[in-house]
């Protein structure tokens, strides 16, 4: 009682009504301004269908993914303090991170475990979208940004795996790029630019570490903000009971003309 | 007074007025800038120098590679083979996605360890996915009696060089 009783207190304080202009009350249209004025919440609808809320609407996959996006980037900043992104230093850097530093090897395994969980849980999310029918219009352009997503999460696997310099590495690497080069016509070029030389080495790894650490992961929230902006502008998370009658009168009908 | 309004509906259907003109002016120098950029950035984006090793090697005396034997230089990604015809030099690297192949003595073949391709001595496909046979490398014999190789020009096969 007493502690709720001083959170009112702080929440109509000076200071925190110039943070939060949304007021104190606890009427809908206080809560709506709250999420409606929050630079971070403002992407998100500001109601709610109460059933997607529940563990079965969604099994919170597009969240769990998102939460092992933000695990990444924090275990990999604090990686980047103690990884250099030269021959041969990057090698025993990693060595270094599992051996030496504290706390070194459970950074680097949660960011590796994390970059597994987040591939396998892209793909889980996109089958129960579609399962659901969920990438049906009003948002066939939602689903087309999950595939950008999704092709930006295998190439941030990919760009990561070279980092630790050992030969698993390498020759993953070789391998991978080699498939560029099998693109008619541009394949060398592509080969050539994606290197920085016609070998894997120091040019290389330089490369995949900007791309890992810098390129890959702003674009990735560029459309991930886009992705979260896009389900409130097409209608809240998709719910078949709650679809418009119109909406689901041509559904039925669509599937009726299909079914011989 | 008729002619005024004649010039004005002449110009409105066959001439820009002032905001077109700006709006054309405006995309196309958007659209220049942006063919530089493209430009830019893929001169940008290809080094004009690379620290590369160089594709000539020095391999030694020819007397150092017993009749019948087949070397492999790791960092070279080359073996020299010493056949009954003479030396040749074939590209120790696989053509199919560019892994290290190994000779392999108990079956008398090249072996590749990534996708299984195999390959004979002279460089022909046994079985696997490699598209084209391993090349041969161009070699020759220096004013000091060394065996050279240049690993980036492709030979046709069977060129020995004998000794």
């Amino acid at each position: 009682m007493e502690t709720s009783h001083y959170f009112e207190q702080l929440r109509r304080s000076r200071i925190w009504r110039s943070i939060f202009r949304s007021g104190t009350g606890t009427s809908t249209l206080h809560r709506s301004l709250a999420i409606q004025q929050n630079v971070f919440l403002h992407l998100f609808s500001t109601k709610v269908r109460r059933r997607m809320l529940s563990f079965s609407a969604t099994w919170y996959l597009g969240t769990l993914t998102f939460g092992t996006f933000l695990l990444l980037v924090a275990t990999g900043i604090l990686l980047m303090l103690y990884y250099h992104p030269s021959i041969p230093q990057a090698y025993a850097d990693t060595k270094d991170l599992q051996f030496i530093v504290s706390s070194g090897l459970f950074l680097r395994n949660l960011h590796r475990w994390s970059a597994h969980a987040m591939v396998f849980l892209v793909f889980a999310h996109m089958f129960k979208v579609f399962y659901r029918g969920a990438h049906r219009p009003p948002r066939e352009f939602n689903w087309v940004i999950g595939i950008i997503l999704l092709l930006i999460t295998l190439l941030l696997s990919y760009t990561g795996y070279l980092l630790p310099w050992d030969q698993l590495a390498f020759w993953a690497i070789t391998v991978g790029s080699n498939i560029a080069s099998a693109v008619p016509l541009l394949g060398n070029k592509i080969h050539f630019l994606l290197l920085g030389g016609n070998a894997v080495n120091a040019n290389a790894l330089l490369r995949f570490y900007v791309l890992h650490c810098m390129i890959l992961p702003l674009t990735a929230i560029f459309f991930i903000a886009i992705h979260f902006w896009r389900i409130r502008k097409d209608g809240g998370l998709y719910a078949h009971s709650s679809e418009p009658t119109a909406v689901r009168a041509r559904v039925a009908a669509a599937t009726l003309r299909e079914v011989p | 007074m008729s002619d005024d309004k004649k010039n004005v509906a002449s110009r409105a259907s066959n001439d820009l007025n002032r905001r077109q003109f700006f709006a054309k002016l405006g995309l196309g120098s958007l659209s220049i800038a942006a063919a530089g950029t493209a430009v830019f950035a893929y001169q940008f984006l290809s080094p004009n120098v690379l620290f590369e090793p160089s594709p000539v090697i020095n391999v030694g005396k020819p007397g150092s590679y017993p009749l019948d034997s087949v070397t492999l230089y790791v960092n070279s990604g080359i073996y020299i083979i010493h056949a009954k015809e003479g030396f040749f030099s074939l590209s120790a690297v696989c053509t199919h996605l560019g892994c290290l192949t190994t000779w392999k003595p108990e079956l008398g073949m090249i072996a590749c360890p990534c996708h299984g391709s195999k390959f004979r001595q002279s460089g022909e496909k046994i079985e696997g996915p490699a598209p084209k046979p391993l090349p041969w490398k161009r070699m020759w014999v220096s004013d000091d009696g060394d065996l050279m190789v240049d690993r980036a020009t492709d030979v046709r096969p069977m060129q020995f060089v004998r000794v």
